[in-house]
């Protein structure tokens, strides 16, 4: 673990540089302590993520097994409601959040030649609010009645329900630990924002930035205006749960369907929020290894922030058969699908980039092409259930969880693995074993299509979601679903076996081993604490500059000779 | 800057760490832009509240009496001026001077925490009294911890400002919390005209 150290303990380097704090442990307990260096922080997110993936992996192990025959045999169906509601809750706030949290702590500050976060005291603070809702959330298995039922959508009335009368409750702990999910990503919105509006290094203007982080910027930006709409809904249903009051009861003149607005609100954008981050790795990624700029930079930075105005205003697409009057169907069905316009020319732009290239297929490669893969079926599903009457068919049935696990495990978790392969060497100092990565990959991918292209069948056969038992007439798509499930669970270990080898005696990676453009691959493997330290490099042309012989930073061979004899030295 | 000495002859070409504390006011301004939307989706919910709840007013209860919260009203919102004055003598180097606006706009603030106090107390409806009830209590409630946050941290700012020399350069803190405090009071605003003009 010694060679994840940045530097020697006694380097001139770390004593001058503010961060990490003077008395902060430099080996392996840093990740335990309350550590204010931005590269530190973005992998204790990612662990603590990788961890929640595992729970969550684990939940839904066990809803695939009871789902794999007809009857409610495995596990009660009360237990199932807190089972789908746990995994949907887990997978998106304490692993996919986090995790992009990670790549925007790791990424951020090198790619604009930033020493750090803005804010890095309000960064630690917000990363280390994750473990202690995970705590909160975790904890509702073991109050009486369990974790909460109500989905992850938590809907009132069933929300509201308190049957065993207790104050903490599962929905009590659910809504807590969404509350201070919140805010812990308000805190990384307001910091990673911040961070790019002013820490960009001396010549990169804004059509100078790397797709990923205008993707951060929009996706943060989405964070801002979203979440305090989410938040002001949970409030009321915590006073609703708790305190006895009725906005979202009838019986009080309250109105269940205004929580439905303030959850999709933010909801429907959350997906754009993670989303986001991982078209900016495919934009980041594809250029790398077809050795070719990136197909209309400039239209794919624009269309992040046409897909971040479009998302906040397409969320009653979730409310078609809520009683929802027509004329707000019409309107949302337009808004919806006019958001496949960026989209598509996100796509259009990753496949010009393709186009003609000479394609190496490493592991992160495979696991980009695969995601963007899945995004298309994903994206034409979408179309499909944006459309008012074909929703109102489908609208709750297994057609739209398989919809939506394209898009967060075989898109965004794409994504995400092929973000850990392309700079697991920059901030680990090591390189992953290829072999088994690719192995993951293929796992991976038969397991994705085996889990989730079944579910669109039954769904569009009429099976409902969220039930512990269904008609056997569904058994076929579900054995098939489930035999997925478990391969997921396989892949895992390669992956996992993968993590661990490398950083422990993975081969010692030189500073630009993709032979990559970017300010992050002008560092050493691993970057010091500072990165730049006062050495800031002068921008001097845009990004993805492949094949077109100009280099991206003044004096680039300097920058260039100085990472690799700090990685040799270190 | 202030924690690292740079070495005169590798003097940084672009003002290289003011990379920690110079963006505390960008943040903080993202920050309000973003808690302002908390209050949007609350007026929001109260505005299809007062025009779409079949129960409104609890039974009894004719509406809200407007002339005494508008005393308190008019309290808050010229404390924004009193809080201007503040800073003004603080940039220009009147310590005591910025001391004593400083602490008057603590005290209005305050006052109108007591003022809202009393209202709560003298209504005939409570937190569980249907949809109207719920909504006065949560909006005003809400609004009045922001008072209160803003009076804790005014509070902290004037403590800081007894360090010797501390505010001779000015401070971020009380630009950000003097900020803070406009924000509280538009947000007043809206929500007198809100919950208590807007009554028919």
């Amino acid at each position: 673990m010694t060679s994840t150290t940045p530097a020697p303990p006694f380097d001139p380097r770390v004593l001058k540089a503010p961060h990490p704090v003077p008395g902060a442990p430099n080996n392996w307990r840093r990740f335990l302590s309350f550590n204010t260096d931005a590269k530190v922080i973005g992998l204790q997110y990612m662990i603590t993520a990788l961890f929640f993936l595992l729970v969550g992996g684990l939940l839904s192990m066990i809803m695939r097994g009871e789902l794999i025959t007809p009857a409610a045999d495995l596990v009660d169906p009360t237990v199932y409601n807190g089972l789908y509601t746990m995994h949907g809750t887990v997978m998106l706030f304490l692993f996919l959040f986090p995790i992009l949290n990670g790549f925007n702590n790791l990424l951020i500050p090198p790619m604009i030649g930033a020493p750090d976060m803005a804010f890095p005291r309000l960064n630690a603070a917000a990363f280390w609010m994750v473990p202690v809702f995970g705590v909160i959330l975790m904890a509702s298995f073991l109050v009486p009645g369990g974790p909460s039922g109500a989905g992850w959508w938590a809907y009132p009335p069933q929300s509201i329900q308190n049957p065993l009368g207790h104050f903490i409750n599962g929905q009590f702990l659910w809504i807590l630990a969404v509350a201070l999910s919140g805010i812990s990503s308000i805190m990384g919105a307001v910091n990673f924002v911040t961070t790019i509006i002013r820490m960009r290094a001396p010549g990169m203007g804004w059509f100078r930035m790397p797709i990923f982080c205008w993707t951060a910027v929009a996706a943060q930006a989405i964070q801002l205006i979203g979440l305090p709409v989410l938040t002001a809904g949970a409030v009321l249903l915590l006073f609703d749960l708790s305190f006895g009051t009725s906005f979202y009861l009838p019986e009080g003149g309250g109105d269940p369907m205004l929580y439905q607005h303030f959850f999709w609100f933010y909801s429907h954008p959350a997906v754009y929020v993670m989303v986001l981050p991982v078209f900016g790795i495919f934009s980041e990624l594809f250029p790398v290894y077809a050795r070719k700029p990136l197909f209309g930079y400039h239209v794919v930075a624009i269309a992040s922030f046409a897909i971040t105005f479009l998302s906040l205003i397409v969320w009653v697409h979730h409310m078609f058969y809520s009683g929802t009057p027509q004329w707000m169907r019409n309107l949302f069905m337009v808004t919806t699908m006019l958001i496949a316009v960026p989209t598509g020319i996100k796509v259009f732009a990753w496949i010009g980039t393709l186009w003609g290239g000479k394609l190496r297929l490493t592991t992160a490669m495979l696991f980009s092409l695969g995601g963007v893969f899945n995004f298309i079926f994903a994206g034409i599903t979408g179309i499909m259930l944006a459309t008012v009457p074909v929703d109102i068919h489908v609208g709750n049935t297994y057609f739209v969880v398989g919809h939506f696990h394209t898009v967060i495990f075989s898109t965004i978790t794409y994504g995400v693995f092929a973000g850990i392969y392309h700079w697991f060497p920059k901030f680990t100092g090591r390189m992953m074993y290829e072999g088994l990565g690719k192995l993951h990959f293929v796992l991976t991918f038969i397991g994705s299509q085996l889990t989730f292209l079944p579910m669109h069948a039954a769904g569009l056969m009429g099976m409902p979601r969220r039930v512990a038992s269904y008609d056997p007439e569904f058994a076929f798509a579900n054995v098939l679903a489930s035999l997925g499930a478990f391969l997921l669970g396989v892949a895992t270990i390669p992956f996992l076996l993968n993590l661990v080898s490398s950083w422990v005696r993975g081969e010692k990676a030189p500073p630009n081993p993709w032979n990559a453009i970017g300010l992050e691959w002008l560092l050493p493997s691993p970057p010091p604490a500072e990165n730049f330290e006062h050495d800031v490099p002068t921008v001097i042309s845009g990004p993805y500059g492949y094949g077109l012989g100009r280099p991206l930073v003044d004096d680039e061979e300097r920058f260039v000779a100085k990472a690799a004899n700090a990685s040799t030295g270190a | 800057m202030t924690i690292t000495t740079p070495n005169p002859a590798e003097a940084p070409a672009h003002s290289d760490h003011a990379a920690h504390g110079d963006h505390t006011l960008t943040g903080f301004v993202i920050f309000l832009l973003s808690e302002s939307v908390i209050f949007l989706a609350l007026f929001a919910g109260y505005a299809i509240y007062k025009t779409s709840s079949p129960l409104w007013l609890p039974p009894g209860v004719e509406g809200l009496e407007v002339i005494e919260p508008l005393r308190f009203t008019v309290v808050l919102v010229s404390s924004s001026g009193v809080i201007y004055l503040a800073e003004r003598a603080l940039h220009r180097g009147r310590l005591w001077q910025f001391r004593a606006w400083w602490l008057l706009t603590m005290a209005m603030g305050a006052v109108f925490l007591v003022g809202q106090g009393l209202e709560w107390a003298a209504l005939p409806f409570g937190l569980g009294d249907g949809v109207y009830g719920a909504s006065f209590y949560l909006l005003t409630g809400f609004h009045g911890l922001h008072v209160l946050t803003g009076v804790l941290l005014m509070g902290l700012m004037l403590a800081r400002s007894f360090r010797p020399g501390n505010y001779d350069a000015g401070s971020v803190g009380v630009t950000a919390v003097s900020l803070f405090w406009h924000f509280v009071d538009v947000i007043w605003v809206v929500l007198f005209v809100l919950i208590y003009v807007w009554q028919r």
